[in-house]
């Protein structure tokens, strides 16, 4: 197969950036996206040329690392895939293909297709968590969970904090991926002492960092290669309405 | 935490654009309703009651004022949501498949809005205004004649046609607006969720259609 | 050669590591928080120690080389985490687990390590269920189990297929909390380039910040690897694209001895491989083996009409198929360990009786399964595997056979470290995959999730106390010492030179040519002859390496291939102590079969000569590694020969 690409090329954060045209021929259909700009780099190297940054590591959708806009699509135009599982027959031979790193005000790029998402560490470190010590917990069966609520919990758990649903949003909002982790802890009773105050910390973190605003689009939630859903956002609202309103 | 930094809060905003939203859409079945009454092709007799209870009544005038700072409030909130979601994104996309992921009129609930508004301020300017100019602040029994003020301004066929756009502008922000609300509010449950969609589908046809029903029947000669 | 002290602490073995903590020495708080201590990688050894440490009040700085700390290898790990909890009440207990891993690794680990490792194992599963980890539940509401790689009880907790995600980012949740409190310093995207020694003590460390190209300095009064797994070596593995030996080999080149480094684990079921351009291996879970039946055809020439397309699996009779793992252990069948599976599929395709087009596949077919459980039935119980297999294969699984083939999965070498996890350089510890200790041989299913959380968690804070009490007069060194200007020097000129070769060929070229030296001669099976050719392939690699690389850019940017250069010359030279190891280690056990060692077909070990850790340390890159042993001492339990027939 024979693909063009305009690629995103931009040196550093201070950069202006450009789309830069690229042909690649001989791509075979069970390659991986992440190969064939494998390929292409190799190339690019052979030719003396700077290769083409991208961010990856696991290369199995789990570690949330890899991040391209492509052809208008986060991860691409499969669904619920991340870009390292998303495979050249997914495209037509000869298609011009975009390639474009996350945009958001929080997420600034580092070089060409890698941005910095430290904005998420941070509000995770914001309240995204149990303040449990080493040593401090009880008997894992001592308190027992609905099967059903571990189940939407463990739903919500499955975000790889890859921030597609920021950069699939037409608002670069963050909600989906914070409040998947809101969610996780809420539907846990381990959850309840800091519910109040881990819904405000991190919805007041996540407005610091410059995410924007949800608009209920359901963007965030048609291109999450988890199926992270929206019902997370409402719990989210929810908790965090009745946090700030009700709690003294 | 204060009251008032909720409303500061990304959460708290889209929760009041929810709150007045569902408000006016209450107003919206009351306005509905009334003006409905022309349909009754009774030269315009009930729709004067009800109108000039609505228009007499220190209840509903008190309301009236609520009413307004809910539009206000609605608007506002609107235009800063637009704007910090604009700055959220510096750098555009070069290439952007949208449709893909969302519908066109969930992504343009700004331009619906600001459609509506330009449509609220024509409408308001035939009848609302030179209304409670001619009320003044003592004599509220001093009413226009609203019913007749209708017949005459829906002969132009331009305003005819403003009024559909209006109303067309109004299924599309409310097919996104009313669900939409909910879940801004956190009222989100699956056991409800597929009926509020369905209410919110079914209002925002029903209602816009038959406001834009008026001007056209007024029109075509239907009501006299 | 001198014999090393693992310190493990007298008294019985139930015991020992009561005893440990009762007379190790403790730093009281106020002065846990003058006391500095680094902690590069963040997966669940990392993320879990510098949390706990954290949270007993010591100042911490953390690395690693991914944009957060939540990416760590560590959270692709699928199947489960084993604990002995016996939930299920079916007879489980401490000492079945440390038996049960005993034997597994195939007599080659330490008795007092294992031990602690199973006994602490409860405490891990109470810590994540606090943390929030959505472990599987029953209909009561409580803990679910499964029986994991062949065990015969159910000692495995799980998290859907997504175990190690769910455990790293209950970890990450602590650690997070910790820089939120200030207790934690975290340094992502930043890559350990060096090992900071003063008068013999670990003291700090040379990072390179990965965004503008910097060398940083930092300062500890310990330092933890907790860096994880060298399985890359090999260039293909299942393991994440940037996983490296780089930290802990510059430890051993300053002095820490590297353990039995040529036990590698590989795993029977991963997705062949199918093209040059092929970047990693996809697992597909063990839990597969469960159901699916393992077969080559028992002709070369229907193998050969497979590969060429001109036959469908669906054309060969059952009366034509060889199910060989069924025929030659007919009481463990498809649930034999992995090592011993993943020898068989060798087996079967260097008889020529490969099924995909390169030779190396086999099929692990559903058929009856399906036949037998309708296909509702077998979707349900392997819901994410098949769409997942489909995804990468575009076949499926459904309608016809998986195809397989071995991988590298899992290194059970390491760092050499004690009872107390240090290595050989007094403050220098080594946790999780990185280290060598509880796996001996071979890696049961599930133990690795527990071997890293039980280190960061529950055994790193007590042992640490009992070095850094002593530590508490030593006063923060400024990062201007010579030593660390020394050593900031040698990362500078090694990777000018890396930048200044500007020769013909990329990194990955000679990473690929490196991979394809370990395979065909460090893999499945390995021979005296093989090895010692293997050994010059290599010395002939590292010197074109050095001579002929390409790596593009400059040091003062955001340069990923120059990165990945010093991690190639770093694997270039483990995979020749690997070769040296293996060379040396004349039996067969776990992981490392040498060809010449065997008893029909089975590993044959040799307890009277190699019951020993092999601990290597470093002399020069051009001169031979000088060999430690730890013996291995087993007071407790009768060696066996494993057997699975
Ligand atoms: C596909 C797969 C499935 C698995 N499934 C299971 C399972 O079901 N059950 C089980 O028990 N085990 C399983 N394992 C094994 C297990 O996941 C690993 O052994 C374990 O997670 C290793 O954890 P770790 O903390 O030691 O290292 P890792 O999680 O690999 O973390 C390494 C850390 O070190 C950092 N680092 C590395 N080098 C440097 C450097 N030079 N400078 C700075 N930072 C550095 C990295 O950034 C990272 O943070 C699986 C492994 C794989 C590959
Ligand atoms: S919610 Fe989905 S899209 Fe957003 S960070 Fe998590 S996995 Fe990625
Ligand atoms: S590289 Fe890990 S999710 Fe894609």
């Amino acid at each position: 197969m024979k693909f063009n690409l305009k690629v995103w090329r931009q040196k550093n954060a201070k950069d202006q950036g450009k789309l830069v045209d690229y042909t690649i021929d001989n791509i075979n259909a069970d390659m991986s996206f992440l190969e064939m700009v494998d390929v292409l780099n190799d190339e690019l190297v052979r030719k003396g040329e700077d290769p083409i940054a991208f961010d990856h590591d696991c290369r199995e959708g789990i570690c949330g690392m890899c991040s391209m806009y492509i052809s208008g699509r986060a991860h691409g135009p499969q669904h619920a895939a991340t870009t390292c599982q998303l495979y050249m027959r997914s495209f037509k031979d000869g298609d011009t293909i975009y390639v474009e790193p996350w945009r958001a005000k929080a997420f600034p790029v580092i070089k060409d297709l890698v941005t910095d998402r430290s904005a998420f560490d941070r509000i995770i470190a914001a309240g995204g968590f149990v303040s449990v010590n080493t040593g401090q917990a009880q008997d894992a069966n001592a308190l027992p969970v609905e099967k059903a609520d571990a189940e939407k919990a463990m739903d919500a758990a499955a975000c790889i904090g890859c921030g597609a649903c920021v950069a699939a949003c037409p608002n670069g909002a963050a909600m989906l991926f914070v409040s998947a982790k809101i969610s996780q802890l809420a539907l846990f009773p381990q959850g309840q002492p800091e519910r109040n105050t881990r819904a405000i910390n991190m919805v007041n973190q996540m407005d610091e960092e410059g995410f924007g605003n949800c608009t209920n689009i359901g963007a965030c939630e048609a291109e999450c290669p988890k199926e992270i859903k929206l019902t997370n956002i409402a719990r989210m609202n929810r908790d965090y309405l009745a946090a700030s309103l009700i709690s003294e | 935490m204060t009251n008032s930094a909720i409303f500061k809060s990304s959460v708290g905003k889209k929760a009041l654009m929810g709150v007045t939203g569902l408000f006016l859409i209450t107003f919206l079945v009351i306005h509905c309703s009334i003006n409905a009454m022309i349909f009754l092709n009774d030269g315009g007799e009930t729709f004067k009651k009800w109108g000039s209870f609505m228009g007499t009544n220190p209840i509903i005038r008190t309301m009236e004022i609520v009413l307004v700072a809910g539009f206000l409030v609605h608007i506002v909130d609107g235009l800063l949501l637009w704007k910090q979601n604009r700055d959220a994104r510096p750098v555009k996309y070069a290439m952007n498949s949208a449709n893909a992921n969302s519908t066109w009129y969930s992504r343009s609930m700004g331009l619906l809005g600001t459609l509506l508004l330009i449509f609220l301020v024509i409408h308001t300017a035939h009848f609302w205004i030179p209304n409670r100019m001619q009320q003044g602040l003592t004599h509220w029994h001093n009413e226009i004649d609203l019913y007749g003020k209708m017949l005459e301004v829906f002969q132009n066929p331009v305003i005819v046609a403003i009024y559909i756009f209006g109303c067309v502008s109004l299924f599309w922000h409310l097919l996104h607006g009313f669900k939409s609300a909910f879940q801004s509010l956190g009222l989100n449950h699956t056991k409800y969720n597929s009926a509020i969609g369905w209410a919110g589908t079914a209002f925002s046809i029903v209602v816009p259609a038959i406001f834009a029903l008026m001007p056209v029947s007024i029109y075509l000669g239907w009501i006299k | 050669m001198s014999t090393l002290n693992s310190k493990i602490p007298p008294g019985p073995l139930a015991e020992k590591w009561s005893y440990y903590k009762e007379h190790a020495k403790l730093v009281n708080p106020a002065n846990k928080r003058k006391l500095e201590v680094i902690v590069v990688g963040t997966g669940l050894a990392g993320a879990s120690a510098a949390a706990t440490l954290a949270e007993l009040g010591y100042q911490v700085k953390a690395f690693c080389f991914q944009d957060s700390p939540r990416r760590a290898h560590s959270i692709a790990a699928q199947g489960g985490i084993n604990a002995a909890k016996n939930y299920k009440n079916d007879g489980d207990s401490v000492y079945r687990l440390f038996y049960d891993t005993i034997k597994g690794g195939d007599f080659r680990a330490r008795e007092g390590n294992v031990y602690r490792l199973a006994d602490v194992s409860r405490n891990i599963i109470d810590q994540c269920v606090a943390q929030g980890v959505p472990f599987a539940r029953d209909y009561g509401g409580l803990l679910d189990n499964r029986s994991f790689g062949g065990a015969q009880v159910s000692r495995t907790f799980y998290a859907r297929g997504q175990t190690g995600q769910q455990l790293l980012l209950g970890a990450y949740g602590a650690l997070e909390r910790q820089v939120g409190l200030g207790n934690v310093k975290m340094y992502s995207r930043h890559e350990m380039l060096e090992l900071v020694k003063i008068d013999g003590k670990a003291r700090g460390i040379i990072a390179k910040n990965l965004v503008t190209g910097e060398l940083e300095r930092h300062f500890g009064h310990a330092v933890l690897l907790c860096t994880g797994g060298y399985g890359n070596v090999f260039f293909l593995s299942t393991n994440a694209m940037g996983s490296n030996v780089t930290a802990a080999w510059k430890a051993h080149k300053q002095g820490a001895y590297f353990g039995n480094p040529c036990y590698t684990q590989i795993h029977p079921t991963c997705i062949p491989v199918t093209g040059d351009y092929q970047s990693k291996l996809t697992l597909m879970s063990e839990s597969l083996r469960n159901d699916g039946r393992v077969w080559v055809p028992k002709t070369k020439e229907d193998a050969k009409a497979i590969r060429e397309g001109k036959k469908k699996p669906e054309d060969i009779k059952e009366e034509d198929r060889d199910y060989y793992l069924e025929r030659k252990y007919p009481s463990f069948g498809n649930l034999c360990p992995r090592d011993i599976a993943s020898r068989a599929a060798k087996e079967a395709c260097d008889d020529g009786r490969g099924i995909v087009p390169s030779g190396f596949g086999v099929f692990l077919d559903f058929g009856d399964a399906i036949k037998r459980l309708g296909v509702e039935v077998v979707k349900a119980r392997y819901g994410e595997l098949f769409p997942m297999y489909q995804n990468i294969t575009n076949e499926d699984p459904l309608k016809t056979p998986m195809k397989i083939y071995p991988a590298v999965h899992y290194t059970m070498g390491g760092l050499w470290v004690d009872y107390e996890l240090m290595t050989s350089i007094p403050g220098c510890y080594a946790l999780g995959e990185a280290n060598f200790s509880d796996h001996g041989a071979n890696r049961l299913g599930a133990s690795a999730l527990m071997q890293g959380l039980a280190d960061g968690y529950f055994v790193i804070p007590y042992t640490i106390g009992n070095y850094l009490s002593s530590e508490i007069f030593t006063k923060s060194i400024p990062t201007d010492h010579p030593a660390f200007a020394e050593a900031e020097n040698a990362v500078k000129e090694r990777t000018q030179k890396l930048l200044s070769i500007k020769g013909k060929r990329t990194v990955d070229d000679f990473h690929k040519a490196l991979g394809k030296i370990m395979w065909e001669y460090c893999g499945m099976a390995r021979t005296a002859e093989g090895l010692t050719k293997a050994r010059k392939m290599i010395q002939d690699l590292r010197k074109e390496f050095w001579s002929d690389v390409n790596v593009p850019g400059t040091i003062n940017e955001f340069n990923p291939e120059l990165d990945k250069a010093g991690r190639v010359a770093d694997f270039i030279e483990l995979g020749e102590l690997m070769v040296v190891d293996a060379l040396n280690r004349n039996e067969s056990c776990g992981g490392h079969f040498r060809v010449e060692y065997q008893d029909q077909g089975e590993a044959k070990r040799d307890d009277e000569n190699y019951r020993y850790v092999a601990a290597w340390e470093f002399k020069g890159v051009d001169a031979d590694p000088v060999l430690h042993k730890e013996d291995l001492v087993y007071e407790n339990i009768q060696l066996q020969v494993r057997s699975y027939k």
